[in-house]
């Protein structure tokens, strides 16, 4: 008994051992499941995906055929038929609308909480804030569509204050507002973490050499904390060029999104649907880019 | 420095925006004891009885019990592969080791739909049948990342000379990892681990494209577009918001600033690249 707890620690001992006379020994037995495991699946499906919409598929029985072509983007990007172009345009104009709605809406609130609330308020801000971005986003966009309903609490305090009716249910104006509301924790997180390394000493310094508070806002914190708005807004813009949930539960007849068509499209006519999912790979690759340059992923 | 004005304009501002954010939360948590068929405001009449009628019905009951399946096995997976790139990517510096974050960051930046599509892509072009194994494999590749990025915090503040010490006074690999690592690395895990699954316990997109069977949020989706069982409906938004918010909530008890949930979702970006 004795010398086999001996022997088997000496054989864990001579493992370690070996582990740590060779670091690559460690590092392939730690890096390479996790990346086999992504490239694998994740990289390969994402191959598949680009593979797919340079193919077509057969109308009657939905199978892929295998011959490449660029039929599925000619498709796309048709100047006769322009009305994929449209919806992509109306994604790409709606995911910008969202992004500076919540930049507006969360900068205030940020600045709030990381410069001028004190610890408790501020720890209870962040956990009011927290809980919405973490709670079910399909049951915040459904409670959307109840709030604007014609018979819902919007309309019900609109008249108890003696104005009319609003008929915002399953139009644009209701998918902008859904959108705005579902991505704006993505945005305060970011801003508010960028508001708080900006050190007190510069808003003195400012103020030391005679700015006033517009001043000092326009010349040293927005530009300090822009940065942080940009990646912000690279979730906000992500995540509503992707989404075919909200237009599906609160938008109307003319809001269609890429994600819709892509949506209906994934079972009967998988080249094409797979074709269009490219086009926010692409837009998100040039703002990425452009993110870049503005120094969301350096300055923080 | 801000003038008083500039102070309550801010507070205001802070306000109404918080208000914002929980309005719709609140709506729905009133709506699911609504004794009324119809969704009218205000609601006169209150009642339980939706709740019973939810327990006991037999779809619900097994979306509810696949989406916690599908949960565990996702949160199973990710926590595996996360914490071992985590200490890959912590303790080596190795050729391509900023694109690995990037490779775990990607299918949470890139939006749903592109994951999604690429998944059913890849399942199609393999002749895979759709299965609850296939929303494990999609949900596993999204939550990988909130566990990575959750170790990642938590071995940046952990000295590594602790692990030296340990090495000297003679524990071997195990030992070390288990009374040393262990403990420094436990809550994070947790914390990680409750971020994945409430990740996975909520995800629509991801599943409706790589769904065998029908999840609760698919089972609510599904009802939502007809338009029907809402009364059930309103209960298991109720009942979801409180099963995503619960762990969310203990696991910000768990981990300290710098980690947890605000770096696992909104910040992941800005915490990837630092």
């Amino acid at each position: 008994m004795q010398r086999q707890t001996g022997s088997l620690r000496g054989a864990r001992l001579r493992i370690s051992a070996a582990f740590w006379r060779r670091p690559w020994l460690r590092l392939l037995a730690l890096i390479v499941p996790p990346v086999a495991a992504f490239v694998l699946v994740y990289a390969a499906s994402l191959g598949a995906m680009l593979a797919s919409s340079f193919w077509s598929t057969n109308a009657f029985t939905a199978q892929i055929i295998h011959t490449w072509s660029l039929s599925q983007f000619k498709e796309i990007f048709s100047w006769q038929d322009r009305t994929y172009l449209r919806i992509a345009l109306r994604t790409v104009w709606m995911a910008g609308a969202v992004t500076i709605t919540d930049a507006i809406l969360a900068f205030p609130l940020a600045y709030f909480m990381a410069r001028l609330a004190g610890p408790r308020l501020r720890s209870l801000l962040f956990v009011l804030v927290l809980l919405p971005l973490w709670s079910s986003y399909l049951v915040r966009i459904y409670s959307w569509t109840t709030i604007l309903s014609t018979t819902g609490p919007l309309n019900w305090m609109l008249n108890g204050l003696g104005l009319p009716d609003t008929h915002l249910a399953y139009t644009n104006w209701a998918m902008w507002i859904v959108f705005s509301y579902v991505w704006l924790p993505f945005m305060i997180l970011p801003v508010y973490t960028a508001v708080e390394r900006v050190p007190t000493s510069y808003l003195e310094a400012s103020a030391d050499l005679g700015a006033r508070g517009a001043r000092t806002f326009r010349s040293v914190v927005l530009p300090l904390v822009f940065p942080g708005v940009v990646a912000g807004s690279i979730f906000t813009f992500s995540l509503t060029l992707g989404d075919y949930i909200t237009p599906l539960l609160v938008g109307g007849p003319g809001s269609l999104l890429i994600g819709n068509v892509v949506f209906e499209n994934s079972a009967s006519n998988l080249a094409f649907a797979a074709a269009f999912a490219m086009v926010p790979v692409g837009v998100m690759a040039v703002y990425l880019t452009i993110a870049r340059r503005l120094g969301a992923f350096e300055a923080l | 420095m801000e003038t008083r004005r500039t102070r309550v304009g801010l507070a205001v501002w802070t306000g109404l925006v918080v208000v914002f954010l929980w309005i719709p939360l609140v709506v729905i948590a009133l709506y699911a004891f609504n004794r009324s068929q119809i969704q009218s405001w205000p609601i006169s009449h209150w009642t339980f009885h939706w709740f019973s009628v939810a327990f006991h019905d037999s779809q619900v009951r097994s979306a509810l019990w696949l989406s916690i399946r599908v949960g565990l096995l996702a949160t199973l997976v990710a926590l595996l592969l996360g914490t071992m790139a985590a200490f890959g990517v912590h303790r080596f510096r190795f050729f391509g080791r900023e694109s690995i974050s990037l490779l775990f960051l990607l299918p949470i930046a890139l939006p749903g739909i592109i994951t999604g599509m690429a998944l059913n892509s890849a399942f199609s072009f393999a002749g895979v049948h759709l299965t609850m194994w296939t929303i494990v494999i999609g949900h596993a590749t999204f939550c990988v990342v909130v566990v990575y990025n959750n170790v990642v915090a938590r071995l940046r503040r952990t000295s590594p000379s602790l692990l030296e010490a340990s090495m000297d006074l003679g524990a071997d690999g195990w030992q070390t990892f288990r009374f040393v690592t262990w403990p420094l690395l436990s809550t994070a895990l947790v914390a990680g681990g409750l971020l994945a699954f409430a990740l996975s316990f909520d995800e629509v997109i991801v599943t409706t494209f790589t769904a065998g069977g029908t999840t609760l949020p698919i089972y609510i989706l599904n009802n939502l577009r007809q338009g029907q069982q809402l009364p059930i409906v309103n209960v298991i938004a109720f009942t979801v918001i409180l099963l995503t918010v619960v762990p969310v909530w203990v696991s910000q008890r768990l981990t300290s600033a710098g980690e947890g949930p605000a770096v696992s979702r909104a910040a992941a970006v800005t915490a990837q690249t630092e």
